[in-house]
């Protein structure tokens, strides 16, 4: 029997001629990316060898511009380690400053067919660039970046075939939404996406499904590669590549249509998505104080694109905060060339530089005791986005912009 | 053997739960002192050294957070839970926390009881009930790594990263 997409990427980096559901592989690593918190004083131990310098990225995102005291110390940690080792591709606060899976992926460092570690849980996303990437722990990062190696327990994959397009106003986060609301977690599984609707998907809309990918705890989430993949790694980079396609008869524990155009926007309640999401519709009127848009799931150009879409013409309601942060500076630079900025900043939008910031409640848009938020990031875990008492609404872009202008949680189409 | 006194969580007990996001850059101390703080204030305090904590599905989903660290801070002797996420088994293994699969755990034990859990046999037993469970069996290199420390120390043998700074 074949394999999949995943199966094949890591018997590849393994050096095994095939791999199957329950084995332990020890693969490879092409390439490792430490972030800002790898360096944090409780994560970070001091490294003596690096395995590959040519193999390591550095990219401050959850705290740029450094907001305090310890998270300024944690980047001065990374500079040292970055010049000690002479790692080529940092990151610092400045023009090409982002999150990590949105420079990893705008700069193709991560390429179709290889393998990439990173301590932080939304590594998943460059599987749209048909990466077999995976979010692993610090201590696992660090064995990575010391001796070139990690380990994966190979899972069971279910594919998606997704079919038709979507209509105005839905997004592949509403597909995420979708699918957690549908079949649950994907714990312990792999996800495989393609299907005829692929040339209808910017690069962009597939990293936020790979990028949710965490959510539904899946150990890897991919996209199978075509032209539009091909064209976007090719216009980054010069370095060579191999892209993996599942085999004709490669062997999947369910595999499962999905016609995008039957889809309309969903909305996540708060404290968890897996089995908690309903149509915008089953939550609308309940009112908002902050808006948010950003996050490697949600900061992308597409992204801001539909925000200023949204909002063209309209201003965010009295009472409600609207922060949108692009997920590199890369994007918001493109944004404002586009007039997308120019249109969110007109609707009353605070726009943040590129940071992790407000998803992981770190900083530049925190929620207080009491609060309702509805926001186009990754997670609505209670306590997330700072109180604990807070309650955060999850939906996508154009969903969040159309609450921002309602002061109510509403349809993107209702406006 | 490890036997302890439980406690129940129940299921997608999540990341952020037990390690909050404003103290990622904390002390390892203030971290350990803020596990569940937003659903079972207080909890830190009652827990004790060699207890066993209980969980329902996917157990540690969320993030790429050191959370299976503070947990091995606050000295539970073990996690049993229907099914453990991957990246937060991923974490306990290289932390060196025990943490072990077993389906049908979470209603076998009420909080309270004693769990007996033997690696030996790969089974969990209920002191009170009598109860006896197979535990799913974790890959020898993974389980050496799991009670032998985790990976810092294996990485301090080699010499590719230093000790542990006095803080």
């Amino acid at each position: 029997m074949g394999m999949t997409i995943i199966e094949k990427i890591l018997a590849r980096a393994s050096g095994a001629a095939k791999l199957a559901p329950g084995d332990l592989a020890v693969v490879d690593v092409d390439l490792s990316v430490l972030i800002d918190l790898s360096f944090s004083r409780g994560s970070w131990r001091e490294v003596l060898k690096v395995h590959n310098p040519e193999k390591v990225v550095v990219v401050f995102d959850h705290d740029v511009p450094a907001s305090n005291r310890e998270t300024a110390a944690m980047h001065v940690r990374g500079r040292d380690f970055v010049r000690r080792f002479g790692i080529r591709r940092f990151h610092d606060v400045g023009p090409d400053q982002g999150i990590s899976h949105v420079v990893v992926a705008e700069n193709a460092y991560c390429l179709p067919g290889t393998v990439m570690a990173c301590s932080d849980s939304h590594t998943c996303s460059a599987g749209a660039l048909n990466c077999a990437a995976r979010g692993l722990g610090a201590p696992d990062l660090l064995y990575a970046v010391t001796t070139g190696k990690t380990w994966f327990r190979i899972g069971e994959t279910v594919r998606y075939d997704l079919e038709g397009q979507l209509g105005e106003g839905v997004s592949t986060k509403d597909v995420f939404l979708h699918i957690a609301g549908t079949y649950g977690d994907h714990a312990n599984q792999n996800v495989e996406f393609g299907g005829a609707a692929l040339p209808y998907l910017s690069i962009d809309a597939r990293r936020t499904l790979t990028t949710m990918g965490a959510e539904l705890s899946a150990e890897f989430a991919t996209f199978e590669p075509d032209e539009v993949l091909i064209d976007y790694v090719k216009a980054r980079s010069p370095a060579p590549f191999e892209p993996q396609y599942p085999d004709a008869d490669a062997v999947y524990v369910a595999r499962r249509a999905i016609d995008l155009s039957t889809l309309s926007p969903m909305v996540a309640l708060p404290d968890r998505v897996i089995r908690n999401t309903v149509p915008v519709e089953e939550a609308a009127g309940e009112p908002i104080q902050q808006a948010f848009i950003g996050s490697c799931a949600n900061g992308t150009l597409d992204d801001l694109a539909e925000a200023a879409r949204v909002l063209k013409g309209r201003h965010v309601a009295p009472g409600v905060r609207l922060l949108v942060t692009p997920g590199s500076q890369r994007i918001a630079a493109a944004a404002a060339k586009a007039g997308y900025l120019q249109t969110l900043l007109d609707a009353g939008a605070v726009v943040t530089p590129a940071t992790c910031g407000a998803c992981y409640g770190g900083h530049m848009g925190v929620l207080g005791p009491g609060e309702t938020c509805i926001t186009a990031s990754t997670r609505n875990f209670k306590g997330r986005m700072g109180d604990a008492t807070a309650r955060i609404y999850m939906a996508s872009p154009a969903t969040v912009a159309a609450s921002a202008v309602a002061g109510w949680i509403t349809h993107p189409g209702s406006l | 053997m490890i036997t302890g006194h439980v406690w129940k969580f129940g299921d997608d007990i999540n990341t952020d739960l037990m390690l909050p996001g404003p103290l990622l850059t904390a002390s390892e101390e203030e971290q350990r002192r803020a596990v569940f703080s937003a659903n079972r204030p207080g909890w830190v305090d009652e827990v004790r050294p060699r207890d066993i904590l209980i969980g329902g599905r996917n157990f540690g989903t969320g993030s790429s957070r050191p959370a299976a660290r503070s947990l091995r801070n606050l000295g539970l002797g073990a996690l049993i839970a229907e099914s453990i996420n991957g990246l937060f088994f991923r974490n306990a293994v290289s932390f060196g926390f025990v943490a072990f699969e077993c389906r049908g755990i979470h209603a076998a034990f009420e909080e309270g009881q004693t769990a007996e859990i033997s690696i030996e046999s790969w089974t969990v037993r209920n002191r009170e009930s009598g109860a006896l469970l197979p535990i799913s069996p974790v890959p020898e290199q993974l389980l050496s790594l799991m009670i032998s420390g985790g990976i810092y120390p294996l990485l301090e043998t080699q010499g590719l990263i230093a000790p542990k700074a006095a803080s």
